[in-house]
């Protein structure tokens, strides 16, 4: 096995306006089995942050436990990290996003990170919405310990030593919704064309973005009967649309026909562009986006693309009325204003 | 694009640049692993079945293979080749026991070889075991032709060149030294079933400009003066000596004045310095035996005084090119200028000289005195006369000459035998799997760092005192095996068999080098802007495959492949493959 990748790159890789290449977002060459769907992620993790252009110590990528939560390690490598406990990465997440807010926050997570051990996390992070990107890489089985199935795994859906799984599965994106995500996505790792543009978009939005990967796994639940395998998810997939992300900078152009795509502005002046759009689709709608998700499980098919997105978003800063400046960088003089100002709140109190 | 037809010969061929690249077609990689594994027996006998002259290429080669290594393009430095093969022929054991044998029947053919150089010992190495009855003339007092009469010892010892040249002499050759041959109609009355010519450009040209006359002794024209030289009868040249010309004769011509006596020696060339024809090593080594080289001077006059050379003077010019990159060298209008010169060596070219072929031989001639051979099969007018190295297409070099040999055997063997000189055998292929375990391989895939090792020197002083010796102490056997570690086994092919693709993109992700892409077909200029990088480099091919599930097809860019396995080791269904890809031109009989 081979652990160190040539130091020789593609002498002509393009270059991002930082005049990276992909090179300076790599990470250390991945250890998950050959063909593992989470690779593939990595892969888009990293070709959304050189597309946008983002220094990479500007992101924090956080993970709990798992075959997903390794993943940190293999891109990004100039970037934040922190593996946490299982399950935990929302709260980690939470606590550095509130001590400084002014970097990107990558959460990593799979499916019994998020769906078992993780639950309450996950559902309070949407709660709060925090503004991070949450990308659970689902795999539907255990990998680590050989590939039982998990909390996402379909009822009927039969594993690799050919036991067939009688539970419902806990459908992450629906569960999101439910709780008032303000971005929701899906996706496949086999399908970058699509999922790069989520990431980015992802990355983008001011608040909790949800993104839910089915990624198969080679090893363990790549078996016919499985429905996380590479042929089934391919033969299942039902995309919403194509999403696209345009830089602030650049103008648009009305390079569709009219009718067919819609622009989604955001905050920072950068827009989504959700083109060809499903027929009777608005992802600005919550209960629409519910529905189809429901019908599309209904019919054995998986809908991908991006499901749902609020522009008018309050993060947990803006809720909770924070300081824009981020906590690290306020020093003695800021956190005890002195006598003075003492005196004048306690004036305001009488 | 339509899918790679990875069954022809010339695909996985063409992946092998230096292979590719090398006139012989020398497998490169095979003996460089060799190498490595220090089994430097082996890897002489692979060079001498392809190139029959290891030892003397290994320190004399043109090498093509060089500027078409692969390394080159990812890093600054290919990998040393040539000097790799001299390891092998210097660190071998005895490798006769190896030499194909002379049956003790002969065919009843005869053969008669004109020249004794690199083309005709060809010919003979690969006739002589099938039973053929060689003859061969030259007028030399030894074989080897310009290979011992116009390198200077100082790069090739006499014992390396005799040492080859005897392996296939010693195969029963029936040799006429010292024999000119000055009638073509004379070799053709003895009833020789075939002839052939391998007399190389023998002619140096002069350079005649006001006062060459009365110069007279004072200037050599230089192929002759080296091997006046190599045959030990000129042994001194004058203290200030100007070598006009800018190729390997002139490096040859100059390095070589300065051990028979020579202290200021300087080269004189018209062009610019960077347009210099010798090769580049050759021009770095001259300089290091401090050898100034002059551009821009154009020769105009000897200059006589007393009845004696003194010196010459030169016109200053400068390069301007037209549109079309033509270059044309106008004067600067900068003074003439004056050199001291008590002897002048002229190596501005060499020509082709057939004054011995009679008009009625059958043998026809072009315009410029030329001999007409057909290229592939080096077949001359006359159906029993055949070319092969210099004297075929005009001056190239030995590893040119060797492959002109291997062709002409095949051809003359074919036309004994009354077939069609077209009915060419096929080249000896075959592609075998590396795989040893999941993510183990049996070739060495790691991609070493390291930067081109420099070959050692003998000390200059010594150097220069003695002509024959050797400057170039070649590679130690560590510094070998690190270089031969730089090889990046291009001939291990990555080969992809579409069927077993799941399109999990694991090699997509893992490639160092951004080879590989899927993406929707498309005509090959469109598609070489949508790979994961441009493939800009339109001498290499693009892997296609046929169209996969999804649509798409994998588009592998070979430029810049580092075959390091990777894409093998991350594939979960085996759909890549490292194969190792053997190519041999197969040789005659």
């Amino acid at each position: 096995m081979t652990y160190i990748r040539p130091k020789f790159r593609h002498p002509d890789l393009p270059k991002n306006d930082l005049g990276y290449t992909t090179r300076e977002y790599e990470g250390s060459l991945s250890t998950l089995c050959a063909g593992c769907g989470h690779d593939s992620i990595s892969g888009s993790i990293l070709q959304a942050c050189f597309e946008l252009s983002i220094p990479p110590h500007r992101i924090a990528k956080l993970s709990g436990i798992g075959c997903s939560s390794k993943t940190p390690n293999y891109f990004l490598g100039n970037s934040h990290g922190f593996n946490s406990v299982h399950g935990r990465m929302p709260s980690v997440a939470t606590g550095a996003n509130m001590a400084n807010r002014d970097l990107i926050y990558m959460g990593v997570s799979g499916d019994g990170d998020t769906a078992s051990i993780g639950m309450g996390q996950f559902v309070h992070v949407i709660r709060r919405n925090l503004n991070m990107v949450y990308i659970v890489m689902n795999n539907g089985c255990y990998g680590l310990t050989k590939g039982q199935d998990s909390a996402t795994a379909d009822a009927g859906s039969k594993s690799k030593a050919g036991s067939v799984n009688p539970f419902q599965p806990i459908d992450l994106a629906g569960l999101a919704l439910e709780l008032g995500a303000s971005f929701v996505a899906q996706s496949f790792s086999g399908d970058k064309e699509q999922l790069v543009p989520l990431i980015k978009a992802a990355v983008s939005h001011p608040g909790f973005a949800f993104i839910n990967v089915i990624s198969p796994c080679v090893t363990f639940n790549n078996n016919p009967g499985s429905t996380k395998s590479y042929d089934y998810v391919r033969e299942h997939i039902e995309a919403t649309g194509k999403t696209d992300l345009v830089p602030e900078k650049s103008e648009i152009l009305a390079s569709y026909e009219s009718g067919t795509g819609t622009e989604v502005m955001l905050h920072d002046g950068t827009f989504i562009k959700l083109e060809k759009l499903a027929a009777n689709r608005d992802p600005f709608n919550r209960m629409d986006a519910m529905n189809a998700l429901r019908n599309a499980r209904n019919r054995n098919e998986i809908l991908t693309g991006l499901l749902y997105i609020e522009t008018e978003t309050e993060d947990l800063h803006h809720t909770i009325n924070s300081t824009d400046r981020p906590l690290n960088t306020l020093d003695e003089a800021d956190l005890c204003p002195g006598s003075a100002v003492l005196a004048e709140i306690n004036e305001d109190l009488r | 694009m339509k899918p790679t037809d990875t069954k022809n010969p010339e695909y996985f061929h063409k992946v092998v640049d230096c292979q590719y690249a090398c006139p012989a077609h020398t497998p490169v990689p095979e003996y460089i692993r060799l190498i490595s594994a220090g089994k430097y027996t082996e890897a002489y006998m692979i060079n001498w079945e392809s190139n029959v002259f290891p030892g003397v290429l290994g320190r004399t080669c043109d090498r093509p293979c060089e500027p078409a290594c692969r390394r080159g393009r990812i890093e600054e430095e290919p990998v040393a080749i040539c000097r790799l093969k001299r390891v092998a022929a210097d660190n071998k054991d005895d490798v006769r026991a190896f030499m194909p044998g002379v049956p003790s029947e002969m065919n009843g053919k005869r053969i008669a070889l004109i020249g004794g150089g690199p083309a005709s010992l060809t010919v003979a190495r690969d006739l002589a075991p099938l039973g053929y009855e060689i003859h061969l003339y030259d007028e030399h007092a030894a074989g080897g032709g310009m290979m011992r009469s116009q390198i200077p010892s100082f790069r090739l010892p006499d014992d390396v060149l005799n040492e080859e040249v005897g392996y296939i002499l010693d195969m029963g050759i029936h040799t006429h030294f010292n024999t000119y041959v000055s009638s073509m109609n004379e070799i053709l009355e003895k009833g020789y079933d075939a002839v052939f010519v391998g007399t190389g450009a023998p002619r140096g040209r002069d350079l005649v400009l006001p006062g060459r006359e009365e110069a007279g002794k004072n200037v050599h024209v230089g192929i002759e003066w080296l091997a006046s030289v190599a045959f030990e009868h000129t042994h001194k040249i004058g203290k200030k000596v100007i070598v006009l010309g800018g190729g390997n004769t002139a490096m040859d011509c100059c390095r070589t004045s300065r051990r028979l006596g020579g202290e200021e020696v300087k080269v004189v060339v018209r062009s610019p310095f960077a347009e210099m024809k010798a090769s580049p090593w050759e021009i770095e080594d001259a300089m290091h035996e401090d050898i100034p080289i002059l551009e821009n001077h154009v020769p105009k006059t000897y200059v006589i005084e007393n009845g004696k050379l003194v010196g010459m003077t030169f016109e200053k010019v400068k390069a301007v090119y037209d549109e079309h990159g033509k270059r044309t060298l106008v004067p600067s209008g900068e003074p003439e200028v004056f050199i001291e010169a008590d002897d002048v060596l002229v190596a501005v070219g060499q020509q082709n000289s057939f004054p011995w072929i009679e008009k009625d031989t059958g043998v026809d001639f072009d315009q410029w005195g030329m001999p007409l051979v057909d290229a592939l099969t080096h077949q001359s007018t006359n159906q029993r006369v055949f070319f092969g190295g210099d004297a075929a297409f005009g001056p190239k070099n030995v590893i040119t000459a060797v492959a002109h040999g291997h062709q002409a055997a095949i051809s003359i063997d074919l036309h004994c035998s009354g077939e069609a000189l077209t009915a060419r055998p096929a080249p000896f292929t075959n592609l075998v799997s590396k795989k040893m375990g999941i993510h183990e391989w049996s070739y060495d895939n790691d991609v070493v760092n390291d930067q081109r090792f420099i070959v050692p020197q003998a000390e200059k002083k010594a150097a220069l005192s003695d002509r024959k010796l050797e400057v170039e102490l070649g590679f130690d056997i560590q510094t070998a095996i690190k270089e031969a570690h730089r090889c990046l086994n291009c001939d291990v092919q990555t080969v992809f068999e579409k069927d077993k693709c799941i399109e999990c993109d694991a090699c997509v992700d893992i490639c160092p080098t951004a080879c590989i892409t899927f993406t929707l077909n498309g005509e090959e200029d469109d598609l070489r802007t949508r790979l994961k990088a441009p493939a800009l480099n339109i001498t290499q091919d693009l892997y296609v495959s046929d169209t996969l599930p999804t649509q798409r097809v994998m588009v592998k860019d070979e430029d810049v492949c580092l075959h390091c396995g990777l894409c093998a080791e991350r594939c979960p269904t085996s759909a890549w493959d490292m194969q190792q890809y053997l190519y041999k031109v197969t040789k005659a009989g």
